[in-house]
């Protein structure tokens, strides 16, 4: 079948976008592997900025004194609904922004004029949990997209056309594609979701110029593997652990830490063990795909709290002594610190940063929990938890500011679930996770003040210096930190895309957008002068929790306006 | 704007009449068969449906060849028993015994409709939520779905249910 179509402008504009295109054809810089590792402060080149995962640009023209002029100077409609979760990445004036269903657009990041656009056919019996993409990646003059089915597509940075596709899996036994793939030595890196369908995670690696598999590694470790006996029986083959978001990188170490997500099905009683390496970051060789070592934050998993998301690498203080470390607000409430080298990860320090119930104790030198039993849900056994299964966090991204030393966390609070378990009848692509919907509990305390929480912490002291609480919405959104000290984050179900002071948390500029956003914020220059860009396009969980919502909170919206849009700010 | 009707008119033929029988779509005088459970790959008689829900998942099958269109997934419906006097006239008007038959895939990102909420008994998609009103044409009664689940008119014979006419709606949802 042939899926794909790229769709110059030219044939709307007809000769006037040639030109433009051509003129970026001509001046389109090659993304480097130097470049990946040291990007220019003006550029954004990569998903949350550089390979440490960091989020944060050094840029400081927009300052907390001038931010309050900060206003919209180009938007452009995406023509898709549902959640918008990419970041627009940027590469010497030249933007690249993912849509759900794999659409990629370029655009001109000065003037937000369209270059090109890449759309892609499903197939027509194809479904997904989530429709969503969480952005692209860049190397040489190609541009990097999965596609759900899912695919790894190569596109030439200059045309939009495609160089070359690569089938991931099948999607008929329920694995997908939404995830940014992560570029590293030539290599392009990218993971699966299906943790709700019996799949068996991996990670896998293409040649970026070619396109040729290089290797896949499972999560899920097979008999005889190193951990396989953490699996009874076969229950490796429908094991989970999805690997969903992109993975960070540390050039120091060589190892590439990637987040593994829940286990398969939800409640650890059908699969005895601590199911390695479902709840953990794994330490990769990014050459062999080689695991040099892992962290499990929770074993035997029984809360659909993936940990899907990669730490961040940051050296940080601890007990006096500079720790080459890694920071991790886990879905399942609790701040990590951690240590790595060339051996693996190490457990340094943990505290909860969200209320939870379910962890009884954190062995001081291994950091794996005991629980609270009456907490942990299972086969025909109902049980309660907080926080519920959306975490602490979900995947929203935290930021750390280098020059501060701070972590800012988006965060959510005053929410638990239930969940009551069954045995489900496994069938290739089908929901498999050993419950059904209407047994998915998710309360709210009706007393809460408050519900999303921006919270700030001095990482190495250990302690959170503020919170920005969020009376009447959960928070959603990706939290961007700059130079100057600001805090750029949406997230919230008013549509609002605000800039907080990165020292107080106070509210210093806001500004309502077509619809909620839960896409990553950036930042760029252009001919010297910065911007901030960003994509408002409510949808998935947000919209799916804001439903729930809106049957248990009165004067919560049942449905946030959805459509996306890409938009541009600089202060005038 | 004729020549244009026309050719699309083609178009959407030629996409209705794939050569694989086991991906055509439903088509007057099939049986249909369990896609899970005890009973799996067998006709669904009206004994089989439990009053009042929940549904059942289903694939068409063609009586004379046993070919099970179960190639597309667009092909999978549900099927629920219901008192005949709760139904809204247009589903009655395409039920028989109580039986009614929707596509099983949600008009909101294509999942399968394969839930059921008891407390209010509504078919619900398992991804996302969207909840349909069985009694009335598949009506959406909550979530993002767009749009009610297309119907599939059914007839019953010795007590075995049978496909009595082509989808009637949409199947599928609108990607890009």
């Amino acid at each position: 079948m042939k899926a794909t179509k790229a769709l110059p402008i030219c044939t709307a504009l007809l000769g006037g976008c040639l030109s433009v295109a051509a003129a970026y054809g001509a001046g389109y810089t090659p993304v480097t592997d130097a470049r990946l590792a040291n990007p220019e402060p003006g550029n954004w080149l990569m998903t949350r900025g550089n390979y440490q995962g960091w989020s944060y640009s050094s840029l400081d023209q927009i300052n907390p004194g001038n931010v309050k002029r900060l206003v919209p100077v180009w938007a452009v409609s995406t023509g898709v609904t549902s959640g918008h979760q990419a970041p627009p990445l940027v590469n010497n004036g030249m933007m690249f922004v993912s849509t759900p269903s794999a659409q990629v657009l370029a655009l001109d990041a000065k003037t937000g004029n369209v270059i090109w656009r890449y759309k892609r056919e499903l197939p027509e019996d194809f479904s997904a949990l989530h429709n969503t993409n969480r952005g692209v990646a860049l190397h040489g003059d190609k541009v990097y997209v999965t596609g759900l089915e899912p695919v790894l597509i190569a596109l030439d940075a200059k045309t939009g056309s495609v160089v070359w596709e690569a089938k991931l899996e099948d999607y008929h036994t329920g694995y997908y594609s939404t995830m940014a793939p992560l570029i590293v030595n030539g290599k392009v890196l990218v993971g699966v979701s299906g943790g709700e369908f019996g799949v068996r995670g991996f990670v896998a690696a293409y040649d970026a110029e070619t396109g040729a598999p290089a290797w896949k590694t499972y999560t899920i470790p097979g008999p005889g593997d190193p951990g396989g006996n953490t699996w009874p029986s076969d229950t490796w083959k429908r094991g989970g652990g999805a690997t969903w978001m992109t993975g960070t990188y540390d050039p120091d170490t060589k190892l590439v830490f990637w987040g593994v997500g829940n286990a398969s099905p939800w409640f650890g009683d059908q699969r005895p063990g601590d199911n390695l390496y479902t709840a953990s970051t794994i330490a990769l060789d990014p050459n062999t795909g080689a695991i040099k070592g892992h962290f499990q934050y929770h074993w035997n998993d029984s809360w659909d709290w993936d940990e899907m998301n990669a730490p961040i690498v940051v050296d940080y203080k601890m007990g006096g002594k500079t720790v080459k470390g890694l920071l991790k607000p886990a879905r399942n409430g609790y701040l990590y610190w951690l240590s790595r080298s060339p051996s693996g990860i190490g457990f340094v320090h943990a505290t909860n940063y969200v209320k939870q119930d379910v962890f009884k104790s954190i062995d001081p030198n291994t950091g794996r929990p005991t629980y609270n039993d009456a907490n942990k849900p299972g086969t025909g056994k109902k049980a309660s938890f907080c926080p519920s299964l959306w975490g602490g966090k979900d995947w929203p991204f935290e930021a750390y500011n280098p020059k501060t030393g701070m972590l800012y966390i988006p965060a959510n609070e005053n929410h638990c679930g239930f969940l009551d378990g069954k045995v489900q009848e496994y069938v290739p692509g089908k929901w498999w996770t050993g419950v059904d919907i209407p047994d998915i509990g998710f309360t709210v305390s009706k007393d809460a003040t408050f519900f999303g929480d921006v919270q700030a912490w001095d990482v190495s002291a250990g302690a959170k210096v503020w919170d920005w609480k969020v009376p009447k919405s959960m928070m959603w959104g990706s939290i961007l930190t700059t130079g100057s000290g600001l805090v750029f984050v949406g997230g919230t179900n008013d549509r609002k895309f605000r800039a907080l002071d990165g020292k107080s948390g106070q509210v210093l500029w806001e500004f309502t957008t077509n619809s909620g956003i839960i896409a990553p914020p950036v930042s760029y220059t252009v001919d010297g002068k910065q911007y901030i860009a960003v994509a408002s396009g409510w949808g998935v969980d947000a919209q799916f929790q804001q439903g729930l919502l809106s049957n248990l909170l009165p004067g919560w919206d049942k449905s946030i306006p959805e459509g996306g849009v890409i938009w541009a700010f600089a202060v005038q | 704007m004729l020549g244009l009707g026309v050719s699309w008119s083609f178009l959407d033929v030629a996409a209705a009449a794939p050569k694989d029988p086991a991906a055509a779509r439903p088509t007057p005088g099939d049986r249909l068969v369990f896609v899970l459970g005890d009973k799996k790959g067998q006709v669904v008689k009206v004994e089989d449906l439990t009053l009042e829900g929940p549904q059942e998942l289903a694939y068409p099958m063609d009586p004379a060849t046993k070919v099970v269109r179960d190639a597309s997934r667009l092909n999978q419906v549900l099927l629920i028993r219901l008192d005949p006097a709760e139904l809204a006239p247009d589903a009655r008007a395409n039920a028989a015994d109580g039986v009614v038959a929707y596509s099983a895939i949600c008009t909101h990102q294509g999942c399968d409709v394969s839930q059921w909420k008891p407390d209010t008994k509504m078919l619900l998609c398992v991804c996302h939520g969207s909840e349909y009103d069985p009694r009335d044409r598949a009506k959406v009664t909550f979530g993002p779905a767009p749009r009610r689940l297309a119907m599939l008119p059914v007839k019953t014979d010795g007590g075995v249910v049978i496909v009595a006419g082509p989808f009637k709606g949409k199947v599928g949802f609108m990607d890009l």
